[in-house]
């Protein structure tokens, strides 16, 4: 039996649509109640959704562009299915955000189409990758903050928040662990795995302090139980690096905290340089399916 | 006149594009099938992970399915809660995943209150190697080809295998 090209050959008759993946992305809430609580103000939930969802967006980033550069065929796996739920994670709370301001924006609207001062994503997971234990340690800060936050937000009046979080929470358990176990297989390891681990970790550090500092919009939020207030989550947080760290034997740096304001739209050069990338093919093509 | 089928019959026969051996159903992924007054065949399907990229499939190959029994009105929704555990995955699943080489999920954890407990160093969970059936088995990463799955070796019979992970 002949074939005029190798597709055909793949496909069963009025099959088209349903080799590799479909095509083109459907909804992700498609048939969700996405209704905003009546005493809810829309465009606060749309912010919060984008603080949570860009900061999953970005992360998800910067994991995938391990991809090929990872020590281990293992690692690589492990990186880019982190990102894939974080991605998951982003494509929810994006989507959301588009349904709550009432502007009916679509994700991709949101991921591609937003210049650089529109993005809430904090400044810790839009900096470059550095080195492995850099981008560990950066993980294991990431994961240990989400997951306590998620956590929490299981509980919001919020449905559709509410969802997500109970989804990641049981996502970024399995993050947290993967990189804790590499910050101590590096911090107890060798004295120059130990060294750069430290380094990592010191270069890191300063931007921890944005992730907790509490937003106008995360404290309204939170004082209308839909979100979460950052700065509660901070003695969960340093309780469990501390156990990580000390099961590595490292010490948590003393530093000034770096500049923030990523909430607000105000950031490093690093997001401008990711994003140019990230957005170029769906700048150079709108509204192309594939 | 061609005599329509159960829709629910229809539905639970799809399979899982990424474990082909797993019905939607098997893998607790179909959480409802209903008519709808206007005769519209309504389908809830929930993840199995946030980011899985398979729901698009699902929900073409559910609508294909259904299309190919003569049900031409068909929607397909996402159900986020009560949201997915591999405890759902049924016992026929579990023999299926089994026979085909990948080792089933134990119990998922049951949370206590207060924080999320910290797993740092190897997880006493046993696996069995679907192979040999030796409880002498080693994780070798958490993360596999899909969200669902971790990497393991068995330590009896030398085979590396995959298992679908606890959530």
């Amino acid at each position: 039996m002949g074939f005029d090209n190798a597709y055909e050959a793949i496909i069963e008759e009025n099959d088209e649509a349903r080799w590799a993946y479909g095509t083109g992305f459907t909804d992700p809430l498609a048939g969700l109640d996405t209704t905003v609580p009546s005493d809810v103000d829309g465009g606060d939930l749309a912010a919060y959704c984008l603080m949570l969802g860009d900061d999953a967006l970005i992360a998800s980033h910067r994991l995938q562009e391990w991809c090929t550069h990872g020590p281990e065929l293992e690692d690589e796996v492990a990186l880019a299915n982190i990102g894939l739920d974080l991605l998951g994670q982003a494509r929810l709370l994006l989507t959301r955000a588009g349904k709550a301001d009432g502007t009916d924006r679509d994700e991709d609207a949101f991921a591609y189409f937003r210049a650089e001062g529109g993005f809430r994503n904090t400044r810790l997971v839009e900096a470059p990758n550095g080195d492995f234990a850099f981008s560990m340690a950066r993980l294991l800060v990431f994961s240990a903050h989400r997951l306590a936050l998620l956590d929490r937000l299981t509980d919001s009046r919020d449905p559709v928040l509410a969802a997500v979080a109970a989804k990641g929470v049981k996502e970024v358990t399995y993050h947290r662990d993967y990189a804790a176990g590499w910050v101590v297989r590096l911090g107890d390891g060798t004295s120059l795995s130990h060294q750069r681990m430290q380094d990592g970790l010191a270069a890191l550090w300063p931007l921890v302090d944005e992730l907790f500092q509490p937003h106008p919009v995360e404290h309204r939020l939170a004082c209308a139980g839909v979100g979460v207030d950052p700065s509660t989550l901070r003695a969960e947080f340093d309780a469990v690096l501390a156990q990580i760290l000390d099961k590595a034997t490292l010490n948590r740096p003393t530093v000034d905290p770096a500049q923030a304001g990523g909430r607000d739209g105000q950031h490093s050069e690093a997001l401008g340089t990711l994003l140019t990338e990230m957005q170029s093919v769906a700048r150079a093509h709108p509204e192309a399916t594939w | 006149m061609k005599t329509l089928t159960d829709p629910r019959a229809v539905a639970e026969k799809v399979t899982d594009p990424e474990l082909p051996m797993l019905t939607l159903a098997d893998l607790g992924v179909l959480r409802d099938v209903r008519t709808a007054s206007d005769g519209t065949i309504v389908v809830s399907i929930t993840p199995t992970y946030s980011g899985c990229p398979a729901m698009d499939a699902m929900r073409d190959d559910l609508v294909f399915a259904l299309h190919t029994e003569g049900f031409t009105e068909v929607d397909v929704r996402v159900v986020l809660r009560p949201t997915w555990s591999s405890d759902w995955i049924s016992d026929e699943g579990r023999r299926k995943l089994s026979a085909a080489g990948i080792s089933p999920p134990g119990k998922a954890n049951r949370r206590a209150a207060g924080p999320i407990p910290l797993t740092l160093g190897p997880t006493a969970r046993m696996v069995r190697c679907p192979l040999c059936g030796s409880p002498d088995t080693e994780l070798m990463s958490a993360f596999g080809a899909t969200a669902c799955r971790s990497l393991h070796r068995c330590r009896t019979c030398a085979e590396p295998f995959e298992h679908v992970k606890e959530i």
